[in-house]
């Protein structure tokens, strides 16, 4: 038990990060990945997010669409709809506690509703027929290989600001190549779970 | 299968209760204190968002305002009386607020049947582009350009192109936000005090003769104005006439004597004196008059020559009794005076 609970989260945070293995979640991922600060305040609330999404799509899936017989259709308007209102939630309560991180946000807060991680999460847990608790291992894992892509791309785009980069990359493109490096040094991961 | 629709429908709708009732009660219990007078402030702004203010929209400028980083009539657009529902709303007095409100003019009147051309330009239709070519296309180099960038600009559709290739502004809907200013390459709109009626249209520096040669209705810089103005409001300065807004009392004397109708106001609107029954004969608005349009025996009612007076308003400034009233043409004369007319 412990042990598929460790595959998990090694799968969802190395192997299939969602970021460089299944290419989810690239706006907020190159939108807030410019100061390491921000990368983490970002990470976090998705990493809280995605948590709370995963446990939520578990007790949807299990307690109300397959009881009923709503799984094949009403899947995907009902995870958005928990998924809507738990980004709601976390932009009331990242507000009350620290509004200097909620202007950092601006925009990509928001955005968390759109983030596709969180979709897919949602939409994994019962194709891949997890538990509760493999549930809320999966979306806590999702969310730590989030930050950890946010944390490792701002901390190359901190650097590259003193970077010699050349002026036609300069901007965006120099960002998606990197970008693109990492999910390639993220291929490296394959096959150390075997999930 | 009509089951199904209903057990999916009332799910969903049920499951949208919960988490809307979930969010309810966390707006509640996470609710952020701001500044209730950030909203106020913002309730009473334009809300057009022009950023003629120099903060990032209306919400920015009403953040700022309540900071203390702004002032009450911070916002240009709303002109006096946004300024004076500002003031009232962070408690200041409305001293601070009174600005005058300002309106764009066009200082030129030079469209296409009285300025002369100097080369046809064929190009884009802009006259920020046009002007980069030589000057633009009119000889004179002072000139409206006429494609109309500033109604392109004007975020309150103040602005129409007349048929001769100027444009002509609304004063009602002009906020003075000062875009159309800054948009217009040849400097030819100005932000004026609203309570001015007279206006020198034109710019050009060049010498009277030259100025002659490439337009009807520049200043060529004659100097009547001058001598006709009785509060030396209006000077030749290099070339053109100034009006000194200040000084300036809206008398039309200079309207009259520009000889190229370079001065314009609108002579129908012209004020004129009227003496009620309030009058005592004291001869201080006779004494006053610089056009000598009063007369009147020493303590008998004294009577204004209508067609001698220029609408200066000194008269009606300076009788101690209240008994003159500027009136426009048009109007009746308005025997009642502000207090009692705010009593009825």
């Amino acid at each position: 038990m412990l042990k598929e609970l460790f595959f998990i989260i090694v799968s969802s945070v190395l192997v299939n990060n969602f970021v460089f293995s299944r290419f989810l979640g690239n706006c907020p991922f190159l939108g807030v990945s410019s100061k390491t600060e921000t990368a983490v305040g970002m990470g976090m609330a998705t990493t809280f997010v995605l948590t709370m999404t995963a446990v939520a799509a578990y007790f949807i899936q299990h307690y109300i669409l397959m009881p009923f017989g709503l799984a094949p259709f009403l899947q995907i308007v009902s995870f958005i709809l928990v998924i809507a209102s738990l980004v709601q939630l976390v932009e009331m309560v990242v507000l009350k506690i620290s509004p200097a991180l909620y202007n950092a946000f601006g925009i990509y807060l928001p955005l968390i509703t759109t983030n596709c991680i969180v979709l897919a999460v949602a939409l994994l847990i019962p194709l891949k027929n997890y538990n509760l608790i493999e549930s809320t291992i999966f979306g806590l894992g999702a969310g730590l290989g989030f930050t950890l892509a946010l944390i490792l791309m701002s901390g190359i785009r901190e650097d590259m600001e003193f970077g010699d980069v050349p002026d036609a990359l300069k901007g965006p493109a120099i960002v998606f190549i990197t970008a693109g490096l990492l999910a390639m040094i993220f291929l490296g991961f394959a096959g150390l779970v075997p999930l | 299968m009509p089951n199904l629709i209903l057990i999916s429908t009332l799910s969903m709708a049920g499951l949208g209760f919960i988490l809307g009732g979930g969010l309810v009660i966390a707006s509640k219990k996470f609710a952020v204190e701001n500044d209730p007078r950030i909203d106020e402030v913002l309730g009473a702004l334009p809300g057009a968002n022009c950023g003629a203010c120099g903060f990032p929209g209306c919400s920015g400028l009403a953040k700022a305002i309540v900071e203390g980083k702004a002032p009450a009539n911070g916002c240009v657009v709303g002109g006096q009386n946004v300024a004076k529902k500002v003031a009232s709303i962070m408690g200041m007095s409305d001293a601070g607020a009174s600005a005058d409100r300002k309106i764009a003019r066009v200082l030129c009147q030079g469209g296409k049947a009285e300025a002369r051309l100097k080369a046809d330009y064929h190009g884009v239709k802009s006259c920020r582009a046009a002007s980069m070519v030589n000057g633009g296309p009119k000889g004179c180099p002072y000139a409206c350009i006429g494609f109309g960038d500033c109604a392109g600009v004007c975020p309150f559709d103040a602005i129409t192109m007349s048929e001769n290739g100027l444009p002509v502004i609304d004063e009602e809907k002009c906020t003075g936000c000062g875009l159309c200013v800054k948009e217009c390459p040849k400097s030819v709109i100005a932000l004026t005090p609203e309570k001015n009626e007279v206006h020198v249209r034109c710019r050009a520096t060049l010498k009277g003769k030259d100025t002659r040669a490439v337009c009807d209705v520049g200043c060529i810089a004659c100097k009547k104005c001058e001598k006709e103005c009785p509060f030396d409001a209006i000077h030749v300065v290099n070339n053109v006439a100034v009006i000194d807004y200040e000084k300036c009392r809206n008398c039309m004397k200079c309207v009259e004597a520009c000889p190229t109708k370079t001065i314009t106001a609108a002579f129908t609107e012209r004020k004129k004196a009227v003496i009620d029954d309030k009058c005592i004969g004291c001869t201080i608005c006779a004494k006053n008059c610089p056009a000598n349009a009063i007369t009147g025996e020493v303590k008998k009612k004294h009577a204004v020559n209508q067609e001698l007076c220029i609408g200066c308003s000194i008269c009606e400034e300076k009788c101690p009794k209240g008994a003159i009233t500027m009136v426009r043409n048009g109007q009746k004369a308005n025997n009642h005076c502000a207090s009692c007319n705010a009593a009825k």
